[in-house]
């Protein structure tokens, strides 16, 4: 299985690239786009991180290690696809256009951070495990039925594979041919259990056999490789080929979420060997050296911008309203039921506030 | 409700229905009514469900609109989710509510708390359709009946009718409800008679009960199989002279409490009545509805006619399992009697 399904890299940890056929794809503005949104959340997880060890900001799962996938997959969808994230793809929402002031928000304890903007279709992060799944398969059958271009893609890490909502919604949308692309992030850890305890399979990208549709396995940390192949798998399903399972092999580096501490069940040490040989931006700034594109003021620019950004973010999100608690009652129903509406006046009146 | 119905006789016909027919008819209507309207589940398409409840639909709306799907609970739910999101409002049947379990997280963690997560952004506007209950000699894990078990849940409405009338109305009503609906269909009473049944479009309101007899000493309430049970307790109880008061409470979430607080007020005195295991049950819930509406007018403690707290066995012992008329008829006169 490991030799049917090959690790595909388009650029390597040298930043060479493998595959002239992608020469011309990668242009310039690309690259730097690329380069950009990987700083961009970088530089938000490590903020949250930072503002959760402050006490300013509740449990927090990062995701750095991770970010090629993320920038990579998001980049590659349209405006008008669908994003089914889990709590760690707020660097794949925030890359598609979700707010970042919301996904602070989000993080700290507040409803508002699920809602998106007008015209985003971005689901609320699922925190049962593969739950999502189905949904992307859903919502990827209604764009056909419609008769749009539009697709599904769907995040989830490698324990999610094992659950069964993942192999129902796969089969799901190959049963229907489905515009959905199945994308995993396979980080080696579902908080402690390493992927070799997981399953017995060698590959995740192999369990498409078993639904009859392509499954890729890609080096989650090359974000060129990322970029075209989800690309291609949405391409695919846009033109009626129907849904496409990719396994982008990365690694977290950090804890599962700011409650763990990952020295207790892993060698850490791997964390920093990765870092420093296969880490997603090392390996741009490698391909952009190479290849020219490596601009000191750019990149001076762009850092102190995000950083800027993200500053403004935390402020916004601090200063923003408190929460209020009629939205503890006012969003179950459209109307509320009179359960809920005399519960919410009893409790109002208790607390000394006008319904 | 007697005045709804009446109107709706006056301008349009009837026709004699099954419970079962009347839901055909009822997604019949939507179907026709709301292009969004899509059914699905297990053996819903050609065969027309394994009870016949989409008989004849598949061949009216086609395979795009009746979607035979996998076996796969909670991939029907999950991606029905993911539809509704996105435009479309879709039935989906779970076979047995028996077999609901594996969708159980879909539905407690996404379909009844999406409009919450979103503040309204995104609803999911479907009807889940589930035959329960036991008294059909069916297989084992068929017959089980945990509505409390949705009840409970915030974010789902849950309605359960027994007859052909309310089953077509509260079948259209719960198309057309913004907010998620779980529709239970007692499969005993399925055929157990025939109804007029307007033809056409008409609703009946989520959240209202049905008074099926009135009378001053003793307020019977059940919902699906159990109304009939119930109804033969309260003939019985007439011959000894005792007059009920039976509601068909119809919807099980939210609870009609109007109607019940307005019967007991009357009665002084209560009869619940459900084939749900008893602790946790939905009598509970209507036990402590009389208690914050009505405790000072009772003149004895509220008696509870249930199934028992042990799983619905094999039909072997399912009619030891069910209430009967005679174990509601004691509870009846044991209240009288207090």
């Amino acid at each position: 299985m490991l030799a049917d399904f090959p690790i595909l890299q388009v650029v390597d940890e040298n930043g060479l690239l493998l595959h002239e056929q992608y020469k011309e794809k990668i242009t310039e503005e690309l690259v730097k786009s690329f380069y950009y949104h990987i700083v961009r959340i970088r530089t938000f997880d490590r903020k949250a991180v930072s503002l959760q060890r402050q006490g300013r900001l509740g449990t927090y799962a990062p995701f750095e290690g991770q970010e090629a996938s993320q920038v990579g997959s998001a980049l590659a969808l349209d405006k008008d696809d669908w994003i089914f994230p889990t709590y760690r793809d707020h660097g794949a929402t925030l890359t598609f256009g979700a707010g970042m002031m919301r996904t602070l928000l989000y993080w700290n304890g507040r409803v508002e951070g699920c809602v998106p903007d007008d015209g985003q279709k971005i689901f609320p992060p699922a925190v049962p495990i593969a739950t999502q799944i189905p949904h992307a398969a859903g919502a990827a059958m209604a764009e056909k039925r419609k008769g749009t271009k539009n697709a599904a893609i769907a995040y989830f890490g490698d324990g999610a594979t094992s659950e069964g909502d993942f192999h129902e919604g796969l089969n799901f949308a190959s049963v229907f041919q489905a515009p959905a692309v199945f994308f995993n992030q396979n980080n080696g850890f579902a908080i402690s259990v390493p992927v070799e305890k997981q399953m017995n399979s060698r590959t995740i990208a192999q369990k498409a056999l078993a639904y009859n549709m392509p499954g890729v396995r890609i080096d989650g940390n090359d974000v060129f490789a990322v970029y075209f192949n989800t690309l291609e798998a949405l391409n695919r399903g846009r033109n009626g080929g129907g849904p496409t399972l990719i396994e982008a092999v990365t690694y977290r580096y950090g804890a599962h979420t700011t409650a763990d501490d990952p020295f207790k069940y892993r060698d850490q040490s791997k964390s920093e060997t990765i870092r420093n040989t296969r880490d997603p931006l090392l390996r741009i700034e490698r391909y952009m050296k190479n290849n020219g594109f490596w601009d000191e003021n750019w990149v001076h620019k762009i850092t102190e911008e995000i950083s800027n950004e993200v500053d403004q973010a935390v402020k916004d999100m601090e200063n923003y309203p408190k929460a209020n608690v009629n939205d503890l009652f006012d969003h179950v129903f459209e109307r509320p039921t009179w359960t809920i509406a005399k519960q919410k006046e009893e409790y109002l009146r208790l607390s000394g506030r006008e319904a | 409700m007697v005045m709804e119905r009446a109107v709706v006789k006056r301008s349009t016909k009837t026709i004699q229905l099954t419970m079962i027919q009347a839901i055909t008819d009822g997604l019949r209507t939507m179907l026709q009514e709301d292009e969004r309207v899509l059914v699905l589940g297990e053996d819903v398409g050609k065969n027309g469900g394994v009870f016949r409840a989409t008989e004849g639909l598949y061949e009216q709306f086609g395979e795009d609109r009746i979607i035979d799907t996998p076996l796969s609970e909670a991939g029907i739910i999950g991606a029905s989710i993911g539809m509704a999101v996105n435009g479309f409002k879709p039935v989906a049947e779970i076979q047995f509510l028996g077999f609901i379990y594996p969708a159980y997280e879909q539905i407690m963690t996404h379909v009844s708390r999406i409009r919450m997560r979103t503040m309204g952004k995104y609803s999911v506007p479907m009807v889940i359709r589930a035959p329960y209950g036991a008294g059909i000699r069916a297989p084992e894990v068929h017959s089980d009946s945990v509505e409390a078990l949705f009840t409970h849940m915030p974010g789902i409405k849950v309605v359960c009718p027994s007859s052909a009338y309310d089953a077509k109305g509260l079948m259209i009503a719960a198309i057309e409800d913004p907010d998620p609906v779980l529709f239970l269909e007692s499969m005993r009473i399925y055929r157990a008679s025939r109804e007029e049944v307007p033809e056409g479009k008409y609703t009946v309101e989520i959240g209202k009960g049905k008074k099926l007899l009135d009378g001053s000493d003793v307020t019977l309430i059940a919902w699906g199989a159990m109304v009939p049970v119930t109804m033969k307790a309260a003939e019985q109880a007439k011959t000894q002279g005792i007059n009920c008061d039976v509601i068909d409470l119809r919807t099980l979430y939210p609870i009609d409490k109007d109607i019940i607080a307005e019967s007991v007020q009357k009665t002084g005195r209560a009869v619940i009545v459900h084939e749900a295991h008893q602790t946790g049950g939905l009598g509970n819930d209507i036990v402590s509805i009389i208690n914050d509406t009505s405790f000072l007018y009772m003149k004895s403690p509220i008696e509870r006619v249930t199934g028992f707290d042990v799983p619905v066995p094999l039909f072997a012992l399912e009619d030891h399992y069910l209430p009967t008329p005679q174990r509601v008829l004691k509870a009846i006169e044991k209240v009288v009697n207090f």
